[in-house]
């Protein structure tokens, strides 16, 4: 088990470093550069700052900077934001971001199981149409179109909730955030639970239980449910790294301060390093519960093994 | 005389199909009584299975039953499932043809066995434990406290049909239903499985309901037989009266369907068509970096072949002894160690390009008929196949006249040649199959197992199919089969092999009537036992 | 062998094709989204030829004006159009009425009036044809008659004042194109680098996979917004970067099958017949790896075109005056609450159109591949 741990992080760090090497090398061909925009920059100060960056030695060399300083965990200051460092950044970003996220995810999770159970238990009878007829909604109308509905309607028309802002964690101010993350999610795990529970239904050993005159209780919950959760454990691993990270979506309509929305403005404005971090933050999120899903797994199927 | 314990009156089951309503059981009436062993015999899809289902409430989703199954007096069809769940597995219990897969794979032995003793006896965990360790040894499970502890991939087929029987038994039921317990199993391990359902029914003195196609068995533990066919009984009474007198024709067919004669041996200078000497196959398991050196498989190991033209040589053995993978060394489609001489010309080392001519001289019919047919192609174009490969001139109206008199060569209307393979039945399916290996005109073909998927009655017909061809072409067979009685039927001599060596071989008579070597006397007995 | 037998005729066969084509027919929901998607297409490509405005034409009289099924100008605007050009002319307006259809205009000024000054009445998107038909003495006062040019926007207008109706057309265009190009750049690679991976097997096999697993770690939609941020935008380039991220899961789902399909024996008993690795390959693995392919495409489309419009949304996907279903929702929002319709109709449009690629994926996924076989 614990091998099993060391070799799996050990498997790891090819991978992260697969990732940095590709988005710092693919980052750096492309034309303009951190201090470009800013029109009237003295070409003296313009040189300046490009020394103090090292952005006037050759890539290799900043590569390499870049790369000793990100193992000491230094993520390098923001070029275009220049009062605060890239950790900075995520420091107040993060917090946020993982909250909308995980409530999101975890209320997709508990909602969509539950949603699943009861369709598979009900096939082609009304109920089971109506959380199919929702998974359809939920996973074709896109985040961008469901956030501005969402605000045309509860907060701008009914006034429930305010139309954006994190308002100090204030809950009504998640609502909005929470439910617009949350309802692609609970589709596609709903879908996915009702799909692998009425496969886990007809499984022999489904039959051998009834056959034993097992409560429906249990030939449900203990012997169906738990199969049938292994793909929503291989589907949620890479969705809670996806989600933990904030959506750019959700983060600009709702105007909260994640870190979601940093990558796209980074990338505009070549903040190299806020770019950098970001992509960072992100592998570590999706190795790590990549990892978490392989332990779930082992736990859930003992025909799984460590080796 | 005692009532019945389980009286069926008028039992009819109808699946609900996009094709309209279909009825699998037809109004069957049936009693069980205490401590007899009653066989259900039907061929696949005669209702036999079904029938007990419904008793069971077991039927699929789009499944209906009615009529009458009384359990000491109370209707069964129709019970609410609470109330049928106090009888389920308490009085009345069911197992089934896959060990593989009727345990659940999440849980341990110890878990699943425990289970039903606690909830249809109200015991304690650890009182149910006590219990669920005295049925491992009474199913004479090895280690059975270890064995509490494992999981179900952790067992082999055997193992894991012991524990279903375990968990059938563990509240001492009045009825057990066997649903082809041992189909799935090999020769040896059948008798076994089967040895200790019988003892253990004269030890607990329950009524045995035992669905089976294989008369065999029945002939071994039946006190009494029904003979079902398209959802109907059509004969029913005591074994031993159905088996010396059947009164119905459809019966009489089932009795008749054993593979009769013997096939006479070829003369002794017969050339040697197929030779292989010494062959050795390995297949290496897993490994490679970071995992450490691979795990080698000794699946062939050391095995000879010599087969005669007009000879059709019977290589027997259970499951991963090897039996498939030597014919495919032979036939070059697998790389293996030894010389393989064809016709006098070593092929051993010959290139795939090189082998390509000879191919059709040297043909394979392969056991799924429902898996070897290309189910995008038509019949004609399927059985046509080689000749694109081996006579790329010949015209496609030829090609077409070729197809035709393949069809009727091996008995199939050749008007059902653009028809696609999943509109035949099992047994035309492996027709087409022998008609695109024959078309080519091969000298030797290798059947491997390709009577193992189909019903008994249509096994005889291949049977007499291949004999047939045989007789006309002068063919050489190298006849693979797990099935004794079939092999006896078809060949003059008999190889058996386990784990990849050769145990034994001689005629039919030698090997069959006379068997010298532990493991082929075992094979006989299970196989023949009466 | 002689050319006299008689070709001996033969029953035909239902292939599985044929059968899927019987289930999806059957299928009522595949069907009706067939049709709606085919018209959809269709009006895409066509209906912006026929609709009455170009979609760069902009109308600075109908900015924001809500769908309408009757003709525009509505009485009011009317009066601000008619102000509004006498203002621009520089006189003062005396009255102007409605009369048979016709706009009479009386305007003074303290100068004499030069009868061009018509052209400024034309030159409103309200009115044209404009005549003098009085003019006094002294030039000092003139009377005007101009027809109403009568416009529909059954759709409204945008903040610019262009039409909607043509510019959701326009942009389906370019959003189901985008779906469809991409869509099959990933098809393509995928089916190729799957079938490649899953039919030579081995170390080979290997190696692609583990390539595959490694990109699959990798954030890609943050390469495409990389991409797309750093090599400008450009319509071409959106499809090999949607197409390069979509195309991970094609190769596993095609390799899969490539594999099983390989170990099947209809492969083994074609094998044994000699036939030779292409033949293997065309004749039996492609056909049975089609329908699984065909079924993964509708999906793949809809996830396209979701992700076009997701980074049309965020600016980094095609550039005015073109226009993409994704881009008009991100000005629609913008443009919230007052003019909910430049929201709402994109979104009818996308969101309709996903839904009935998708009832055809599923509807396909059913007649192609039953369970109940």
């Amino acid at each position: 088990m614990l091998r099993y741990v060391l070799r799996r992080l050990l498997t790891a760090i090819p991978t992260m470093f697969v990732i940095v090497t590709i988005s710092f090398f693919l980052m750096r061909v492309a034309p303009g550069g951190p201090f470009n925009q800013e029109k009237g920059l003295n070409p003296v100060i313009k040189a300046n700052l490009e020394r103090v960056f090292h952005l006037d030695q050759p890539l290799w060399r900043q590569y390499l900077y870049y790369l000793q300083n990100l193992l000491k965990g230094d993520f390098g200051p923001s070029y275009n934001l220049p009062d605060f460092t890239v950790a900075d950044l995520f420091a107040s970003g993060l917090p946020v971001s993982i909250q909308i996220g995980s409530m999101a995810l975890g209320l997709a999770l508990i909602v969509g199981i539950a949603l699943g159970i009861w369709a598979a238990l009900h096939q082609n009878q009304g109920t089971d149409y109506a959380v199919v007829a929702l998974a359809t909604a939920g996973s074709t109308i896109p985040t961008f179109v469901i956030a501005p509905l969402f605000q045309l309607a509860f907060a701008l028309s009914l006034k429930w909730f305010p139309v954006g802002g994190w308002g100090d964690g204030a809950w009504v101010n998640k609502v909005g955030p929470i439910l617009t993350l949350m309802l692609p999610q609970l589709a596609i795990v709903s879908r996915l639970m009702r799909g692998s529970m009425i496969e886990a239904l007809h499984a022999h050993h489904i039959r051998t239980a009834r056959a034993l005159g097992l409560s429906e209780f249990s030939v449900v919950l203990k012997h169906a449910l738990r199969g049938a959760l292994l793909p929503i454990i291989s589907y949620a691993g890479p969705a809670a790294a996806a989600l933990l990270t904030g959506s750019v979506i959700v983060e600009t309509i709702f105007q909260i301060p994640g870190i979601g929305r940093y990558f796209v403005e980074a990338a505009l404005n070549r903040d190299y390093t806020l770019v950098m971090g970001t992509v960072v933050v992100v592998a570590i999120f999706t190795v790590l519960f990549n990892f978490i899903v392989d332990l779930l797994y082992a736990a859930v199927d003992p025909r799984v093994r460590y080796d | 005389m005692q009532p019945p314990i389980l009286s069926l009156n008028d039992v009819r089951v109808t699946f609900t199909t996009l094709d309209g309503e279909v009825e699998a059981v037809r109004g069957v009436a049936l009693d069980v009584h205490a401590g007899e062993t009653v066989a259900i015999v039907g061929e696949s899809g005669s209702g036999k299975s079904q029938l007990m289902m419904a008793v069971m409430g077991l039927l699929a989703r789009n499944g209906h039953a009615s009529g009458r199954a009384d359990y000491r007096g109370v209707n069964l069809i129709g019970m609410p499932k609470s109330e049928l769940n106090t009888i389920r597995g308490s009085k009345i219990t069911m197992i089934f043809q896959e060990p593989m897969t009727s345990l659940d794979p999440l849980y341990t032995i110890g878990n699943q066995l425990m289970e039903p003793i606690i909830r249809h006896r109200k015991l304690n965990k650890t009182e149910a434990r006590v219990r669920a360790l005295d049925m491992l040894r009474l199913v004479s499970i090895p280690e059975p406290e270890r064995r509490l502890n494992s999981y179900p991939h952790e067992l082999s087929g055997g193992q894991r049909q012991r524990v279903m029987i375990a968990m059938a038994l563990a509240n001492n039921p009045d009825i057990l239903i066997a649903d082809e317990p041992t189909t799935a199993l090999d020769v040896t391990i059948q008798a076994e499985i089967l040895e200790l359902m019988a003892a253990l029914q004269r030890e607990l003195g329950m009524g045995l309901v035992f669905i089976t196609h294989d008369l065999n068995i029945v002939r071994r533990i039946a006190d009494r037989v029904v003979v079902m066919r398209h959802g109907e009984i059509v004969e029913q009474g005591p074994a031993k009266e159905i088996f010396a007198r059947p009164q119905h024709p459809y019966t009489k067919e089932l009795l008749s369907a054993e593979p009769e004669g013997r096939k006479a041996p070829v003369a002794a200078g017969a050339p040697e068509i197929l030779v292989g000497d010494n062959i050795r196959v390995t297949f290496n398991i897993g490994g490679g970096f970071l995992s450490g050196p691979p795990l080698v498989l000794k699946a062939v190991d050391g095995v000879s072949v010599h087969l005669r033209q007009g000879q059709t040589i019977g290589i027997v053995g259970e499951s991963g002894s090897g039996k498939s993978t030597l014919a495919r060394a032979l036939l070059r489609l697998l790389p293996s160690q030894g010389p393989v001489h064809f016709d006098g010309q070593d092929i051993s080392a010959k290139s795939v390009k090189d082998m390509r001519p000879l191919r059709s001289e040297l043909q394979v019919v392969l056991q799924d008929p429902f898996g070897s047919l290309s189910p995008r192609l038509t019949a004609g174009q399927i059985v046509t196949e080689g000749l694109l490969v081996h006579e790329p001139a010949i015209s496609a109206a030829e090609r077409d006249r070729r197809a035709i008199a393949a069809f009727t060569e091996v008995g199939l209307d050749p008007r059902l040649r653009n028809r696609y393979p999943h509109e035949f039945s099992g047994g035309q399916r492996q027709r087409i199959a022998i008609a695109r290996a024959i078309i080519l005109k091969p000298k030797v073909v290798v059947l491997d197992e390709p009577t193992s998927a189909l019903d008994r009655q249509v096994q005889k017909q291949i049977v007499e199919l291949l004999r047939k061809l045989q007789r006309e072409h002068n063919l050489s067979y190298l006849f693979i089969s797990h099935d004794l009685a079939v092999v006896r039927a078809m060949s003059d001599h008999i190889m058996v092999m386990k784990d990849g060596k050769l145990v034994e071989q001689g005629t039919p008579d030698e090997v069959m009537g006379n068997p010298r070597e532990d493991y082929t006397k075992r094979l006989m007995a299970a196989a023949f036992a009466a | 062998m002689t050319e006299q037998t008689a070709i001996l005729p033969a029953d035909k066969g239902r292939s599985l094709w044929a059968d899927a084509w019987a289930r999806l027919k059957a299928n009522r929901a595949a069907v009706i989204s067939g049709i709606y998607l085919m018209i959809m297409a269709f009006a895409c490509i066509v209906g912006p030829f026929f609709t009455p405005h170009d979609y760069t034409t902009i109308y600075q009289d109908y900015n924001r004006v809500p769908p309408s099924l009757s003709a525009y100008p509505k009485p009011n605007q009317l009066d601000l159009a008619v102000k509004d050009a006498v203002k621009r002319a520089r006189l003062d307006l005396a009255k102007w009425e409605e009369k048979d259809d016709k706009i009479i205009t009386s305007v003074t000024s303290g100068k004499p009036i030069d009868e061009r000054v018509t052209r400024y009445l034309d030159r409103s998107d309200v009115l044209e044809n404009t005549l003098v038909t009085d003019k006094s003495a002294d030039g000092l006062s003139l009377t005007m008659t101009s027809d109403v040019e009568k416009k529909y926007f059954y759709f409204g207008t945008d903040n610019s004042g262009r039409d909607v109706l043509t510019r959701v057309l326009m942009a389906g265009r370019v959003s189901l194109s985008i779906g469809l190009l991409a869509g099959l750049v990933a098809v393509v690679i995928g089916v190729l680098y799957g079938a490649t991976a899953g039919f030579a097997g081995g170390k080979t096999d290997e190696v692609m996979m583990r390539i595959v697993d490694i990109l699959y770690a990798l954030p890609f939609i943050f390469f495409v917004i990389m991409l797309v941020v750093f090599f400008g935008r450009n319509f071409i380039l959106m499809f090999l970067a949607v197409g390069a991220v979509m195309w991970l899961d094609m190769a596993r789902i095609v390799r899969g099958q490539a594999l099983s399909i390989k170990r099947q024996e209809y492969v083994q008993a074609a094998e044994a017949l000699g036939v030779t690795r292409w033949g293997i390959l065309i004749r039996h693995i492609v056909p049975n790896l089609l329908g699984p392919v065909i079924i993964y495409m509708t999906l793949l489309v809809p996830q396209v075109i979701i992700l076009e419009s997701f980074l049309s949304y965020l600016g980094l996907g095609v550039q005015e005056p073109m226009s993409s279903w994704g881009v008009m929702i991100s000005q629609g929002a913008k443009n919230m609450p007052s003019a909910n319709w430049l929201i709402i109709i994109p979104a009818l449009f996308l969101t309709s159109t996903l839904f009935a690629l998708n009832f055809i994926g599923d509807g396909l996924r059913d007649a192609l591949d039953p369970k109940d076989r």
